[in-house]
């Protein structure tokens, strides 16, 4: 076995516990292909709880409020490690907000927010499986139909 | 000792928007059906004042006819005054104006705004840039809420009651927003609900789900006659061709419901059969004289729901 899977960082954030296969479209979301400080990525990982899981560390770099909560839509089960020195000074789970604002694209061609400039605002439903209402159009968006903007 | 008695306390609709029947409590709903019934008998004279000096903006950026007319009959039968337009083309939405700003601008100009508009969401949107209570008139597919009020007063006003009773939706279940809304409003009185559809029409599963979240009675029939002789309300729609993208699958479907006298021979005494309207073929004309027939009295039960809302959320009525 190798010592390291992933490697550890100094100062900055560990996203643990991505769904399998989803850690890239974390790395979409924030970005983080223009990021330009190391960032790791490890795929496919042993998981106790999981089975397989997906593992994300972003050297210098703390998470925003609104970064948090496109990482909860794309990875719901994902937990938020900040680290300092080398040690972990707090660890949280990732919350889908009951009111999401202007992070969602409304998938119905006929809504307003697509149209005049309506900035979107979609209401939690469910987390699990994760359901989202277009607070205008009231169309509810499902898991993969969710687009980020 | 007494018994302490409940507190009921009374809705507050002043100034509230109408834009989706999901805004609307179980409460709420009763209230404004007893409103309805309130206006229904008032005296003509206090009748013909209710709303003396308050105007209703009238903005269909759609063409509508029954919402339209039934709207501003409602505001005329009680004094009040209308402006507005009915033909989008002779708004400055043809500029290019947003909803948001043609509200914004109209806030000056009256107490209470009714508004079609094809695009979802631009009731909600309007009742944003406003301080005046916003009716909505329709919103493309999404929500038309005065037609779901008026679907209820009807089943009240013929059968004494809502609660309980048995309810077969039928045509286009899929597309059909007035049985989207409907199915979800009967939700608050424990309808037994049937859903009669060829199955590329089905009802949505978002709309079984709410109900099954409510533990609501509901089954799926292809059929009407496998239903008929059960139900008391037998609310029929049209398949809509506009939202089929192939012809041919709307030829396969358009005929499949078609009502008929013979039909109801057996059906229970006081079954109302009710349609939104406009009809092409699903009720045949030879229905309209037995006592089943309840959709142009349907139409009619628009005017005093909304006369009741005009009246409540110009808070004329409280």
């Amino acid at each position: 076995m190798r010592a390291y899977k992933v490697f550890a960082i100094e100062n900055g954030t560990v996203i643990d516990h991505i769904s399998k296969g989803c850690a890239l479209k974390v790395i979409n979301i924030l970005n983080l292909q223009q990021y330009d400080q190391i960032v790791t990525v490890g795929i496919n990982l042993e998981s106790k709880k999981e089975g397989k899981k997906d593992i994300i560390k972003i050297e210098d770099k703390t998470l925003t409020k609104n970064e948090l909560n496109k990482i909860a839509l794309v990875a719901p089960d994902a937990s938020i490690n900040i680290i300092k020195d080398h040690k972990v000074v707090k660890k949280f789970k990732v919350n889908v907000p009951d009111e999401i604002l202007t992070t969602i694209k409304c998938n119905n061609p006929k809504c307003i927010t697509n149209h005049q400039g309506v900035e979107t605002i979609f209401n939690k439903v469910s987390v699990s499986p994760l359901k989202l209402k277009c607070h205008y159009c009231e169309r509810i968006v499902e898991n993969s139909e969710i687009h980020l903007i | 000792m007494f018994k302490k008695k409940r507190k009921t306390t009374k809705p507050n609709f002043k100034n509230r928007d109408i834009i989706s029947i999901n805004d609307l409590s179980k409460q709420d709903i009763v209230y404004v059906l007893e409103t309805a019934k309130k206006i229904e008998s008032m005296d003509i004279i206090k009748k013909s004042k209710l709303l003396k000096n308050k105007i209703m903006a009238s903005l269909f950026f759609e063409p509508s006819t029954r919402t339209r007319l039934s709207f501003e009959s409602a505001m005329t039968q009680l004094g009040g005054e209308i402006i507005g337009f009915a033909d989008p083309k002779v708004s400055s939405a043809t500029k290019g104006e947003t909803v948001f700003d043609t509200i914004k601008m109209l806030d000056v100009y009256s107490n209470v705004i009714i508004m079609r508009h094809p695009l979802e969401g631009a009731a909600r949107v309007a009742s944003e840039a406003t301080g005046k209570p916003v009716i909505n008139g329709g919103d493309g597919a999404n929500q038309h809420p005065t037609q779901t009020l008026l679907d209820l007063y009807s089943i009240k006003k013929t059968q004494g009651r809502i609660s309980g009773l048995k309810v077969a939706l039928v045509g286009d279940l899929k597309y059909g927003r007035t049985v989207h809304s409907l199915a979800i409003a009967l939700t608050h009185f424990g309808c037994k609900q049937y859903f009669v559809s060829p199955s590329i029409l089905k009802m949505p599963s978002s709309i079984c789900a709410a109900l099954k979240d409510k533990n609501i009675d509901f089954s799926l029939h292809e059929k009407i006659v496998d239903i008929l002789d059960e139900v008391d309300i037998l609310y029929m729609t049209r398949i809509q061709k506009e939202r089929f993208g192939d012809p041919l699958e709307y030829e396969k479907v358009k005929d499949v419901y078609v009502l008929t006298k013979d039909m109801l021979k057996n059906a229970k005494k006081n079954l109302k059969v009710m349609h939104p309207l406009p009809r092409v073929n699903e009720i045949s004309v030879d229905v309209d004289t037995t006592p089943h027939a309840y959709y142009f009295q349907q139409a009619a039960n628009g005017i005093p729901i909304r006369q009741a809302l005009l009246s409540l959320t110009t808070g004329v009525l409280k």
